[in-house]
């Protein structure tokens, strides 16, 4: 009898789970309907087009690595090795990069602002909406021929599996289990493909919980936050490579993005 | 200064008696309560014209979110007819964005 209650009791709880996923899918369904994403592609869209910095310059001749100027497309082949930086970016260190020789503005000034809040998005978000919009339908593929960028994959996989800080933590402590969520927010395994290419195609994402677009960096660098340790450096070698691990693992879908999140 | 909206209104069922047009219009707005000692900043009207003709004047309260997403749906119209959604909060302040129904 104790052994057949205890049977109930586990297809109860597993009938429960199936039902949560549902409703947590039917309100995702419901959030992206009403997406204030395109708000932010179009002030992005406006900063991309307007002169700034000591040289009065847009960022209109950024290269973003498929010419200068050429949005089409050009987030979905990021991160990749740029020649005339002589190392891989992804698109923000590319922004940054292009905010610098452009524009001529110090790295100081430019990563003054890199997170905004509610009341106003950063220039990078605004930037990141609209370029990110660009790739719509366009299949995620990632610089992944040159040695470098063999390398920053590398570098990324191991940090994604590296534990360290006061909890002992690793990004795989809570993307490294199947089922797993944080309330409303599923936990993909992103060392798996099947996991991270849903992630990889609507990421940058509104976040309707609190208004906010967020970044690739931000969640990054968030999530190094919550593991507790150091603040990484924006758009550093280490930050990169991360990205450049989990956009490779989940390329080959069709970006579908800027998303929207719980 | 109000940030942008976006707006499209699409002619759905084609050229039948049974024809309508579908307005979504997004706008960049605080919408604060006074909650949390935040300045009290909403929209409160909404209009929306038809070439010209007031088609809906709605009332908006402070419980709608952030950047809001709104959808109408009027009886008839045609391809080119201009559409025009404006909005007033409680600080007078206004914004307004007009496209053709496509």
């Amino acid at each position: 009898m104790p052994r057949l209650a205890f049977l109930c009791l586990l297809i109860g709880s597993s009938a429960f789970a199936q039902d949560a996923k549902k409703e947590i899918q039917k309100y995702q369904q419901m959030i992206a309907e009403g997406s204030p994403v395109e708000l932010f592609e179009l002030e992005g869209e406006a900063l991309w087009k307007k002169p700034q910095g000591p040289k009065n310059a847009s960022l209109e001749n950024c290269d973003l690595g498929m010419g200068p100027g050429v949005l089409k497309g050009a987030y979905a082949r990021l991160p990749r090795h740029f020649q005339d930086a002589g190392r891989v970016m992804d698109l923000e260190a590319r922004l940054l990069h292009c905010m610098e020789t452009l524009q001529g503005r110090s790295r100081k000034e430019a990563t003054q602002r890199l997170f905004g809040n509610d009341d106003r998005a950063s220039e990078m978000e605004y930037l990141s909406a609209y370029i990110a919009g660009e790739s719509r339908g366009v299949k995620m593929a990632p610089g992944s021929a040159h040695p470098k960028e063999k390398e920053a994959f590398a570098l990324g996989q191991k940090l994604f599996f590296h534990r360290a800080g006061p909890w002992d933590f690793s990004c795989a402590s809570c993307h490294g289990e199947e089922g797993k969520r944080i309330r409303m927010q599923d936990l993909p395994v992103l060392s798996k493909p099947e996991a991270a290419r849903p992630v990889v195609a609507t990421w940058p994402a509104y976040r309707v919980s609190n208004s906010q677009f967020k970044t690739m960096q931000w969640r990054i660098n968030d999530c190094y936050r919550q593991m507790r340790m150091p603040e990484p450096v924006f758009a550093s070698e280490a930050t990169i490579a991360l990205n450049m691990f989990l956009t490779a693992t989940g390329k080959d879908e069709p970006y579908r993005g800027p998303g929207t999140k719980r | 200064m109000a940030g942008p909206m976006k707006m499209r209104a699409t002619l759905a069922g084609g050229n039948t008696a049974g024809a309508h047009t579908e307005i979504r219009v997004l706008m960049t707005h605080p919408m604060t309560t006074a909650q949390g000692g935040q300045p009290l900043h909403f929209i409160q009207n909404i209009t929306v014209k038809l070439n010209g003709r007031t088609v809906v004047e709605a009332e908006v309260s402070q419980a709608v979110s952030r950047n809001p997403v709104f959808s109408f749906r009027l009886k008839g119209g045609a391809k080119g007819d201009k559409v025009e959604v404006s909005w007033l909060d409680n600080k007078g302040d206004t914004s307004r964005i007009e496209s053709a129904i496509a």
